[in-house]
């Protein structure tokens, strides 16, 4: 478990930056992160949404998977690989191409989420596999994929010796470019290995804040260097984790554990994307059983977002029904700084889950009215390379 | 008039027999952007330390409570429209509600304005 006891907080390579920008420092996953800056949350939130947030996520897990005996094919060594994480996910890894990044889910037998994370075919390890798993849950999930690995594969931790950056926001690509011409030519969920001065720095077009932006794994050596040049750029502002959770959360995005657990399945989760046509027609994935049933309607609940009237309605408060029983829960809420009002996610059985339907959420014991909206609750703006 | 000041960081204005309850500067710095506000109901009779209010920011819900004891006589709609009134002016347009003082000695018990420096140093 995470120990989030202040003498026990690690620091990420960038905690002398974030204490001189005046970051307000605060345990999380076991690391003393900034939860905001003096200009607050809302401004740092609305500058991500208008301009680039720049994000320290040194606390995730970010590793290299990749064999103990590689052949030199680095196609055949991509399919060893597969075969050995795949068993533990639900995604399609061996039809990844060279530089492709999804989003899955580590699942255990009775399919419920252990974690979600980013697996990449990444250019920087020919044949290897790149992963960023969550901070809370990373030293349970490296465990089990070394188990999975046994001899056949070795796990290269990259979170003590690199420093994981998120450039998020629509000013992001020209930020970014900037310093790395080539990186505007990542489509949504690509991944590249790119030349910076000396370092060489592993970029995703990817992220979690619902705008186009990128995650850099870049080496401690380099990490303050970096951060100080994407700052240099007026157009960008440094971001702390208050900001993060609301930007994701009007992005609809779970979060895990939160949003996401062990008894949760993918498709209760509002996940089924995560679950691959090739893995679903196998059935070969961890709780088969069970998420393919759930995929053909048998669900008992279902995430959904909430628009809220009144207080945010936070983690833990009861959804109601229109006569004032108890029919589900809020497993993440708060404050949406883009559409000024209370927004919250929550699992509820699927005949209250759709669209439009009319609940209350009992906030310090006063139920207040809600309604079940779609999610994203601002949309999306990843790039879409047209092809 | 003197202003009183508690350990959980709240006012109160002192006026002949009613008090001016509100958060500090210092609260609502720490609080950040404040979004929403619970005030009491006028008529509610509170004990010194009852919950009287709650403060949402962002993040977090902060409840409020009240520094004497007596009948809540007035609140200040303001807020219910303009939370953020609360970080721009807490100590004055962003009072949140006006007490009737029934405990008159309670009052000899909070901190004065160099007490409560003191802590938020």
């Amino acid at each position: 478990m995470a120990d989030n006891s202040a003498d026990n907080l690690k620091q990420t390579p960038l905690f002398e930056r974030h204490v001189a920008a005046l970051g307000r420092m605060v345990p999380f996953g076991g690391y003393a992160l900034p939860v905001q800056y003096p200009t607050g949350i809302m401004a740092e939130h609305k500058w991500t949404r208008e301009q680039a947030g720049l994000f320290d996520v040194s606390h995730m897990g970010p590793a290299f998977l990749v064999l103990a005996d590689p052949s030199g094919d680095t196609n055949a060594d991509h399919a060893t690989l597969s075969a050995i994480i795949e068993p533990l996910i639900c995604a399609d890894i061996a039809g990844l191409h060279p530089g492709q990044v999804r989003y899955t889910l580590l699942l255990n037998e009775s399919g419920g989420v252990i974690d979600d994370l980013m697996v990449a075919r990444s250019p920087a390890t020919p044949g290897g596999l790149y992963l960023v798993v969550n901070a809370g849950t990373k030293e349970h999930d490296f465990a089990l994929i070394e188990q999975a690995a046994g001899e056949r594969a070795r796990l290269i931790r990259a979170d003590e010796d690199h420093a994981l950056l998120a450039l998020q926001g629509p000013e992001a690509v020209n930020v970014l470019s900037a310093l790395v011409p080539q990186a505007a030519d990542l489509g949504f969920m690509t991944h590249g290995a790119f030349a910076w001065g000396q370092e060489e720095l592993l970029i995703s077009r990817s992220g979690y804040t619902g705008e186009d932006g990128f995650e850099i794994l870049v080496n401690n050596s380099g990490a303050s260097e970096l951060w100080d040049a994407l700052l240099a750029d007026a157009r960008v502002r440094p971001i702390g984790l208050g900001a993060r959770d609301s930007l994701r959360l009007e992005a609809g995005l779970p979060l895990y554990g939160h949003d996401l657990d062990e008894t949760i399945s993918p498709i209760e989760a509002d996940l089924g994307f995560a679950v691959s046509k090739r893995r679903r027609e196998a059935a070969d994935f961890p709780g088969a059983t069970r998420i393919l049933a759930e995929r053909e309607g048998q669900l008992s609940r279902k995430r959904v977002g909430l628009l809220v009237e009144g207080a945010p309605a936070r983690e833990g408060a009861e959804i109601l029904d229109g006569n004032g029983q108890p029919v589900g829960v809020v497993t993440s809420g708060g404050f949406a700084p883009s559409l000024g009002k209370a927004i919250a996610l929550g699992f509820l059985p699927p005949a209250l889950a759709a669209p439009g339907t009319r609940l209350q959420v009992s906030v310090r014991g006063r139920a207040q009215p809600a309604e079940v909206t779609s999610t994203p609750f601002v949309p999306h703006r990843y790039f879409r390379k047209s092809l | 008039m003197t202003t009183k000041f508690t350990q959980d960081h709240e006012y109160i204005r002192i006026e002949g027999s009613t008090g001016i309850v509100g958060i500090t500067n210092y609260a609502q710095e720490q609080l950040g952007d404040i979004v929403f506000v619970e005030l009491p109901a006028v008529g509610t009779v509170l004990k010194k330390g009852d919950e009287a209010a709650v403060v949402e920011s962002v993040k977090a819900a902060s409840e409020i409570y009240a520094p004497v004891s007596g009948e809540v006589v007035e609140v200040n709609s303001l807020l219910t429209d303009a939370p953020g009134t609360l970080n721009s002016d807490a100590e004055n347009t962003g009072w949140m509600f006006k007490i009737a003082i029934s405990e008159a000695s309670e009052i000899e018990k909070l901190l004065d304005a160099d007490g409560y420096a003191e802590l938020t140093l």
